[in-house]
């Protein structure tokens, strides 16, 4: 008897056509990215490094990878000066080069992809990649994870002005490329990290006005606050900012009081300032990890939703492993590269071996419980917050159109008949899921892919159900995790078998027969499954 | 135990073609309760393309009349716009395409035949990769997220009832009738069972002596970020199905699928793959005008097809008061009119407005058993059970 031939239109005889492929691909050059690349090279594989940075003034413009807040300096324009600014801001780009790393510079990757359950295309760990000129599939053996940190978006009113940007962004382009555009800025946030970015500002000659804290008390390193406080900063805590003010960009803050319950008290005060700094969380960066299906959980001591690895850095994905700020945000990590250097360390020893039965250690207790501060924020600036602004910027959505479930202004539904679809009625008898509350109000579908607002919409969700920031699922991370043009997409070559059988639906001829020509009895002998195939 | 002990009508699956038939029952008054293993509207009904034109299917008539008034009958919008394009990038792709007509103009739907001109007329991101195409006038799209929710909320709005999260076990039959649905919360009687249950169906009716065939497959779709409004979204062809959203997002899908073995129950995992790039590069070949744009999301559904990706609509013959539903993959835009007739089949027995006679299940009585693999459906990926 012979073997039936696949089916034509699956992906079966459609071989992926991969550019290139490698042992190890590191994904982000910062220390523990550069630890694992130089190390995994110095045990004898072949290693490709990827690093997106630095990405254009354009790409930053769209508030990719960071919440740059058009905080750029016009230096920024300059590629030239930024990628030489980038690779001497950090020595061991050049070690990498030494140790015959391919190194690749302004280099995205947009897509991780791994066989699992319900997927078996894959010949192995594939990896998207992007320069500013066309993207690539590698395919790689071992995939280490080394994509840093990104910032919790606060919103308030005028948080869409020129100049308010996240910690991480602004430290970036203030320490790396020397083009920070802000001059004066106000800090949101006193944890160590916060000050900790404080002072690097300050250190580049950004003066620091003030940090704001809504907490009863400063929750950092108090040494850390002391110096800050030499240097002429105003530590105002139990206050939020009410507003961000200004013409073309922020030129002051306006600061309140809070009462004992935490609500705003009337009395502003205006702070100037060119720059308004969120650092009130920052997040691991686990865009790939997800997307890529390892399993990712919420970690209080991990500075929020973080990948769930073994003690060599494994996450639950075969030959993936997450190091650095990805796998997990603490002070000490913060405060000394040689904790991610650890990760690194541990996860090139790992390589070619089996999983560890045990889980990676517990990080240090952190400073507060996370989800109580970041949902305090939330309630202080956005809940409280005097006026209407938007929380999604991309698509305009305000946090009361997102708690009442609002259908998007784009379609301009006013049925007063029908004002009563709460977020409770969607409740139903389980936590609110933040997808679903993305796809009717658009909050988070935008072009920054949500990077601004998520953890304000888990945040909204977690205050209007009660429930702690850990009960709300993640809202789902699915490539391309960069935008990606079409034009580029168009270079990508395909197996001739896919091109030649590619239809629009799933190309099978009896499916769109007109009902009046369908026969009475189907069976597979019958059936003319070589007739025209271009499903409707 | 659960906290619902019962309702006159029990539909298991939440997803369109449930919700659907959920809100006609519930607007006759009848009592009715949605099941859902997740969130409603989790599966398929909400990821795919939106389309409503669907001139091959004996329920294409009622689905043109409904979908024009769907916004003022649910009273919640479903973002639902008129008319159809299709256009073609090949001679071979005009042919191909060219066979709506004939199907539509049957049942008293017209058409324009466009050419180049008239194409990029109609179509500002069109250029000079096409030889033509087709303006269906008649058909159109909708938003699905939305849409489905619509049919959730009507149902409510009219006593209609929804349970999340939960899980069925079984069924419990007594003289030849399932007098209650075995779920992980408890016992929850019926009077009569629709199983509407996506990928799951099979496996449901098979508890209840009669297997619908199905398999599940994975398919893709890709979202760019926003565009200036085309004066008609629907409009597809080289290859692809799609729309530009009201919100100026192109979403477009197509190309090979996945054939997938499911596990026994739960959530699947629904990963992308790189299919987004040559999904993306013939976006660009239809709408060269857009070849700047950025795509900024994809996603992937798991649907079911049947053996000759017809849908089936009938009752069981192993039981007197249930109805099977799965629409084949190509259940979004027919769902207005699929509701009706499941509603019709589990009030009146039959299909007042339509002749479903092609979705019933005897059309398998001789399939072959192996069919699977006669038609090479084969599965690749792991078959480890699934995590939740």
């Amino acid at each position: 008897m012979t073997i039936p031939a696949p089916d034509p239109k699956s992906v079966t005889g459609k071989p992926l056509v991969i550019d290139e492929t490698v042992d190890v691909l590191v994904v982000g050059g910062g220390p523990a990215g550069l630890a694992a690349a130089i190390g995994a090279a110095a045990r004898g594989f072949g290693v490709m490094l990827v690093d997106e940075n630095p990405v254009s003034f354009t790409t930053m413009g769209d508030e990719v990878p960071l919440h740059f807040g058009q905080g750029m300096a016009a230096n920024a324009r300059n590629r030239n000066a930024m990628m030489e600014a980038f690779v001497a801001s950090e020595p061991r780009i050049a070690e990498a080069f030494e140790a015959g790393v391919d190194v690749r510079l302004a280099t995205a990757c947009w897509g991780l992809y791994a066989n699992g359950p319900a997927l078996g295309w894959m010949p192995g760990l594939v990896a998207g990649l992007a320069d500013e000129e066309r993207g690539l599939l590698v395919r790689a053996r071992h995939v280490i994870l080394a994509c840093g940190r990104r910032d919790m978006g606060l919103g308030f009113p005028g948080w869409e002005k020129p100049g308010v940007m996240g910690a991480t962004a602004a430290l970036s382009l203030a320490v790396r490329y020397g083009a920070l555009g802000p001059r004066q800025v106000v800090v949101l946030g006193s944890g160590t990290d916060a000050l900790l970015t404080a002072l690097a500002l300050r250190e580049t000659g950004v003066a620091i006005a003030a940090i704001v804290e809504q907490a009863p008390e400063a929750i950092g390193d108090p040494a850390l606050l002391a110096t800050l406080r030499e240097g002429g900063a105003e530590v105002l805590s139990r206050h939020v900012v009410r507003e961000a003010v200004g013409r073309d960009g922020v030129e002051a803050a306006l600061v309140a009081g809070l009462d004992e319950a935490g609500k705003p008290l009337g009395e502003e005060r205006a702070i100037a300032c060119d720059g308004i700094v969120l650092a009130v969380g920052a997040t691991p960066v686990i865009d790939l990890l997800d997307a890529a299906g390892c399993k990712v959980a919420f970690q209080g001591d991990r500075g929020g939703f973080a990948p769930v690895l073994d003690r060599h850095q494994r996450s639950s994905v075969a030959n993936v492993y997450a190091i650095g700020d990805c796998a997990g945000i603490w002070t000490a990590k913060t405060r000394d590269r040689a904790v991610c250097e650890a990760e690194a360390e541990r996860a090139v020893a790992a390589l070619g071996t089996l999983p560890a039965e045990d889980q990676a250690p517990l990080a240090p207790a952190p400073e507060c419980d996370i989800s109580e501060y970041r949902l305090a924020w939330v309630r202080a600036s956005v809940i409280e917050a005097r006026a209407g602004f938007h929380v999604c910027q991309c698509e305009e959505v305000s946090a009361r159109e997102i708690l009442e479930v609002r259908p998007p202004r784009y379609l301009d539904w006013r049925d007063e008949r029908r004002n009563d679809r709460s977020l409770a009625a969607l409740l139903g008898d389980g936590p609110p899921n933040p997808d679903q509350v993305k796809r009717l109000t658009r909050a988070g579908m935008g072009a920054c892919q949500g990077r601004r607002c998520r953890e304000q919409v888990a945040a909204l969700l977690a205050l209007a159900s009660a429930r702690p920031l850990s009960a709300i699922a993640l809202a789902g991370y699915r490539a391309p995790t960069r935008p990606l043009s079409l034009a580029m997409t168009a270079q990508a070559p395909e197996a001739p078998a896919q091109s030649e059988h590619w239809d629009t639906w799933f190309g099978m001829p009896a499916q769109w027969r007109p009902f009046w020509e369908a026969p009475a009895l189907y069976t597979v002998a019958t059936n003319d499954a070589a007739g025209p195939a271009a499903s409707e | 135990m659960s906290e619902i002990k019962g309702a006159s009508v029990v539909i298991v699956g939440g997803g369109v073609t449930g919700l659907s038939a959920g809100w006609w029952l519930a607007r006759d008054g009848v009592d009715v309760l949605v099941l859902d293993k997740g969130l409603i509207g989790w599966e398929a009904s909400g990821r795919n393309g939106g389309g409503c034109s669907h001139h091959h299917s004996p329920l294409f008539v009622e689905e043109q009349r409904l979908w024009p008034i769907m916004d003022e009958l649910l009273g919640y919008p479903t973002e639902f716009r008129g008319g159809r394009i299709r256009l073609a990038a090949s001679e071979r792709q005009m042919a191909l395409y060219g066979r709506a007509l004939r199907n539509a103009e049957r049942q008293g739907c017209a058409s324009d035949v466009l050419d180049v001109r008239q194409a990029k007329e109609l179509v500002p991101l069109a250029g000079d990769t096409i030889v033509g195409g087709y303006h269906y006038r008649f058909g159109g799209h909708a938003n699905p997220h939305r849409t489905l929710q619509g049919y959730a909320w009507a149902m409510q709005d009219h006593g209609g009832r929804v349970l999340q999260h939960v899980t069925v076990t079984g069924f419990r039959s007594q003289g030849g009738r399932v007098v209650a649905v075995e779920t992980d919360r408890g016992p929850i009687g019926c009077d009569s069972l629709v199983l509407a249950a996506g990928p799951q169906t099979g496996r449901l009716s098979a508890l209840l002596g009669q297997e619908t065939p199905v398999q599940s497959a994975r398919c893709e779709m890709i979202v760019t970020e926003p565009l200036p409004l085309m004066p008609i979204g629907g409009v597809d062809g080289n290859g692809l199905y799609g729309r530009q959203t009201l919100r100026g997002n192109l979403a477009y899908g197509g190309g090979p699928h996945e054939w997938l073995s499911l596990a026994e129950e739960g959530t699947p995992a629904k990963p992308t793959t790189p299919l987004m790039l040559p999904i993306g590069k013939r976006l660009a070949r239809l709408f060269p005008k857009a070849a700047h744009a950025r795509i900024i999301r994809s996603w992937a559904g798991v649907i079911e097809n049947t053996p000759d990706g017809r849908p089936v609509i009938d009752r069981l013959t192993s039981q007197a008061n249930v109805v099977v539903a799965t629409l084949s993959s190509v259940g979004f835009g027919l769902s207005p009119a699929s509701g009706r007739a499941i509603r019709d089949l589990v009030i009146d027995g039959a299909c007042g407005f339509a002749d479903i006679s092609s979705f019933a299940l005897a059309r398998f009585a001789a399939l072959e058993p192996n069919w699977r693999e006669l038609q090479g459906w084969q599965v690749s990926a792991a078959k480890e059970a699934l995590s939740a």
